[in-house]
């Protein structure tokens, strides 16, 4: 059944061409159909290669499917080639049955749009197969090609309504900050070319732990220019400003590449490479600071956010900080777990706030909702599970086991483990807060907008499946304290590298801590939000609370820095040099003739007495040289 | 004989400034033939009899009269001279007898170059070798010089045609323009 | 016949022919532009003149021949133009006619 691999990223690829040529000619039921079809196809074809993965592993726990040669230009042949290991199989299985979840619901969700119901669908579908290309990827060229293709579909979809200008500002931006750091990767690539002359990334990393000495120059500077691709593509500092703005695109949107698979390319990319992260400390203690950092920033500016999907688009910058600082740490698995529940709960709190947005006529202002948990019980209760997931409610909830296993490699790390540990802990603890915040204020008190909308089986029934696995995909990863079942972890330690343990006691007083902080922070949210929301009200009000509120609304100043550091000064720049003095070689030839021109006709005076002048001249001149050169 | 032709060429010289810098046409038309005539003079101490009476029968004999005709047709007058007068002032001698004076000087420096040349003569070329090296070698020249004469013939009688009266009237607006621009 | 130096008769002739130049270049009446003219065609013909006198050649003598009638047709054309600009600009100042400026 391995060999049916190739049709998981080709089937989505379909999908896009039929509808991007035809699409206009179908209607909205076939176009549903074949967006829809093509994924969830790939999702079955992706069953049924991780079933028979999982089942009968191949030889070395790794399967390669070469379709054709790409390049084939003096010694440097990359293949269209898809490599199957367990991290590939997390991947794909995440990226297709998501995806099609999502698509499930987009079909109902983007029912109203006037035109661009195919193209929706479209961009999607490619967006999907980039993705699974990205994540298939046996050589690196190949994987910045879906690198590259979700980056542009990304764009597309951000800038879906494109004829509101600010949609597409917010695509361009996202598409730019993400640029830079796809340029930092690019750099990276050609630098590993050089050194390496290969991109196959396995002969690649082999060729890397063999020659490279940990810690040389080198070694930082490839993993570090790899860091740069990934900090842009999953908004991590300095690139995160980005993502809060791409909630400009639909929310079906959102959910899929903003939260549960574009945005944790970049861990993926670490983890994928992660024997070039080994072999460069200080890289990878970068990685994790970054993560620590990101979280907790991240954390603060959801707490102010009066858009429902900004606090999620928050929320989600800070859940990858927390894959950052795993990968950082060297807990591999404890990473990828996270991401795999963190897409479960994400993706529903999208799904579930995009129905509410329907419903309330496209209200995005907490502020302007409120008891919505008897309006739309159904999705009260989806969103709430979702909600203890991503709060890390102990012991019931997918997303509480992800996380512990964070903290735990955390706390085990060499490199400032205490601090990193404490800056998740603050993190989950923050996370609790704004996330219940969010909770109180949509579903609990007054009703201020009424709810006008009946969601259909394709809106719900995904909502219900993603609460399911929300709850119960924590269980497929037991750590020792809790009854010792590590089918995840063992799964993924077959392709990336093992973790390192701590005692039996510690781990469970750090789960203890941090059980602690989640219910520390829910029940903040409970106080702070439910029970007195004056005393919060009066704390902004104060000269301090108003400039935190402020700087924390506004994502600690970054979009302000740069757009006066970095766009005001190119904008000085240009402005500056308005007269075009580059152009000038070019303008100038043309001015240069144009001055030849005036002082020439001067010349042409019509006067005979002239015209015989220069012709006495002339001869002068040429007598002259005849005699006197010659 | 050496002594007549340097005295034929002072007064060639002479004449011939005096020709160009002359204010009225016709005293300046006579200055040429004075000029012409002792060139012819040079002719006949060079030992080229035929072309020194050619020079006197065709140059001044011919083209300089249809010269002071054409100077009769136009009867300009004493509101010539004044004209004249005015065109010709002193500083616009400056550039011109530069240029000449720079032309000069490379023809003087070529011809010193080589040594002088003392020529014993060996007599006036007679009419006969003239005649026959004319009509022998450059026979075709000949023909040539006879159709370059046809056409000037026919260009002038062309040229020199007075025009139809609605000829003229378009041509008529740009004397105003003419006059103006100055 | 006379013993003169080649290189002084050229040099007449150059005389000359730098009078005629510079009188070309100078008269503004277009009847002593035509006069200068037939000035500088002499000097040259003298040239040819003394070139044959050197070689006791008759060459130098067509080749005046040739000179001469070219000129003849030459002020024949040459007057005739003038007329026809005396009666087109009722002038004869040579820098009227230039429609050519530009």
């Amino acid at each position: 059944m391995l060999h049916l691999l190739f049709l998981v990223p080709i089937l989505p690829f379909c999908g896009f061409v039929v509808l991007a040529l035809f699409g206009r000619w179908f209607d909205r039921r076939q176009v549903a159909a074949i967006g829809v079809g093509s994924i969830g196809l790939s999702a079955l074809f992706a069953l049924l290669v991780g079933f028979d993965f999982v089942i009968a592993p191949p030889a070395g726990d790794h399967f390669s499917q070469s379709l054709w040669t790409w390049i084939n230009v003096g010694g440097f042949s990359p293949h269209i080639a898809f490599y199957l290991d367990s991290l590939s199989v997390i991947m794909i299985l995440v990226v297709t049955v998501v995806g099609f979840l999502i698509h499930v619901y987009s079909a109902e969700y983007m029912e109203d749009e006037p035109d661009g119901y195919a193209r929706f669908f479209a961009c999607m579908n490619l967006f999907v197969g980039s993705m699974l290309t990205l994540v298939l990827a046996d050589n690196l060229l190949l994987l910045y090609l879906g690198w590259e293709g979700v980056g542009l579909c990304s764009y597309l979809l951000i800038g879906f309504w494109y004829t509101d200008p600010a949609n597409g500002r917010a695509a361009r931006k996202a598409f730019i900050v993400t640029r830079i750091g796809d340029t930092a990767l690019l750099v990276g690539l050609l630098l590993l070319f050089t050194k390496l002359g290969t991109l196959q990334i396995q002969p690649l990393m082999e060729a890397a732990s063999a020659h490279w000495v940990v810690g040389s120059s080198i070694t930082v500077a490839a993993a570090g220019l790899l860091l740069g691709g990934a900090l842009g593509k999953s908004a991590q500092l300095p690139l995160q400003t980005w993502l809060p703005d791409a909630m400009a695109g639909p929310t079906p949107v959102s959910a899929l590449i903003h939260a549960a698979t574009m945005v944790t390319a970049g861990v993926y990319l670490i983890a994928r490479m992660n024997v070039l992260f080994t072999l460069s400390p200080v890289i990878q203690t970068t990685v994790a600071a970054v993560g620590a950092g990101t979280l907790i920033l991240a954390g603060f500016s959801a707490l102010t956010q009066r858009d429902i999907k900004r606090v999620l688009a928050y929320s989600t910058i800070s859940q990858i900080g927390y894959m950052f600082l795993a990968v950082g740490v060297g807990a591999w698995s404890a990473a990828m777990f996270h991401f795999m529940t963190h897409a479960f709960f994400k993706a529903l709190l999208f799904m579930a706030a995009g129905v509410i947005i329907l419903g309330l006529h496209h209200e995005q202002d907490m502020f302007k909702m409120g008891g919505l948990r008897k309006q739309t019980p159904l999705v009260f209760w989806t969103f709430l599970a979702g909600s203890l997931s991503l709060a890390a409610l102990p012991l019931v909830t997918a997303g509480f086991y992800s996380k512990d296993a964070i903290l735990a490699g955390a706390w085990a790390s060499d490199a400032g483990g205490r601090w990193l540990w404490a800056a998740g802990l603050g993190g989950a603890l923050l996370t609790g807060l704004y996330t219940f915040r969010m909770v109180f204020l949509t579903f609990f008190g007054q009703v201020q907008t009424p709810f006008h909308l009946k969601p259909g089986l394709r809106l719900l029934l995904p909502l219900v499946v993603l609460a399911f696995l929300s709850i119960v995909a924590g269980f497929l990863d037991l750590p020792r304290t809790l009854g010792n079942q590590p089918w995840f972890s063992d799964f993924v330690h077959t392709s990336l590298p093992e973790t390192k343990e701590i005692a039996g006691s510690v781990e469970r007083n750090l789960q203890i801590v941090a059980s602690l902080a989640s219910i520390g922070g829910i029940l903040l949210a409970y106080y702070f939000f439910l029970r007195e929301p004056g005393f919060v009200r009066r704390l902004v009000m104060t000269p301090l609370g108003a400039a935190l509120h402020r700087f924390w609304f506004v994502g600690w100043g970054f979009d302000w820095a740069y757009d006066n550091l970095i766009v005001g000064t190119y904008v000085r720049l240009a402005r500056a040099n308005r007269a075009d003095v580059f152009d000038l070689p070019m303008r100038g030839i043309a001015l240069i003739n144009q001055a030849g021109h005036i002082v020439l006709s001067r010349t042409e005076t019509g006067r005979l007495r002239w015209y015989a002048t220069s012709v006495a001249f002339g001869a002068i001149v040429a007598v002259g040289i005849v005699v006197f050169v010659t | 004989m050496n002594a007549v032709y340097y005295i034929s060429s002072v007064v060639a010289v002479v004449a011939t400034v005096a020709a160009v810098t002359g204010l009225n046409a016709v005293h300046s038309l006579l200055y040429l033939i004075v000029s012409f005539l002792a060139v012819a003079l040079i002719f006949f101490t060079l030992g080229a009899p035929v072309i020194a009476a050619l020079e006197v029968i065709i140059y001044a004999g011919a083209i300089i009269v249809l010269f002071i005709f054409v100077v009769m047709i136009l009867n300009l007058g004493d509101v010539a001279v004044e004209q004249e007068k005015r065109w010709t002032v002193g500083k616009m001698w400056v550039g011109p007898a530069l240029l000449a004076l720079v032309l000069m000087a490379e023809l003087v420096y070529v011809l010193f170059q080589q040594t002088v040349h003392h020529l014993p003569g060996a007599g006036p070329i007679q009419p006969q070798d003239l005649g026959a090296t004319l009509f022998g070698p450059y026979m075709l020249g000949v023909e040539l010089a006879s159709m370059v004469l046809l056409a000037g013939l026919v260009g002038a009688y062309h040229l020199g045609r007075r025009r139809q009266p609605d000829e003229t009237a378009q041509e008529r607006q740009e004397p105003v323009d003419a006059g103006a621009r100055r | 016949m006379a013993s003169i130096p080649m290189e002084q008769g050229l040099l007449l002739a150059g005389v000359l022919f730098a009078i005629g130049l510079t009188g070309v270049l100078v008269r503004r009446n277009i009847i002593f532009v035509l006069l200068s003219l037939e000035v500088m065609l002499n000097a040259a013909g003298l040239a040819f003149i003394v070139a044959g006198y050197r070689w006791g050649q008759p060459d130098g003598q067509v080749l005046f021949l040739f000179v001469l009638t070219m000129a003849a047709a030459e002020v024949s054309v040459g007057l005739a133009l003038v007329l026809q600009l005396h009666r087109v600009f009722k002038t004869l100042d040579v820098d009227v006619a230039s429609r050519m400026r530009g």
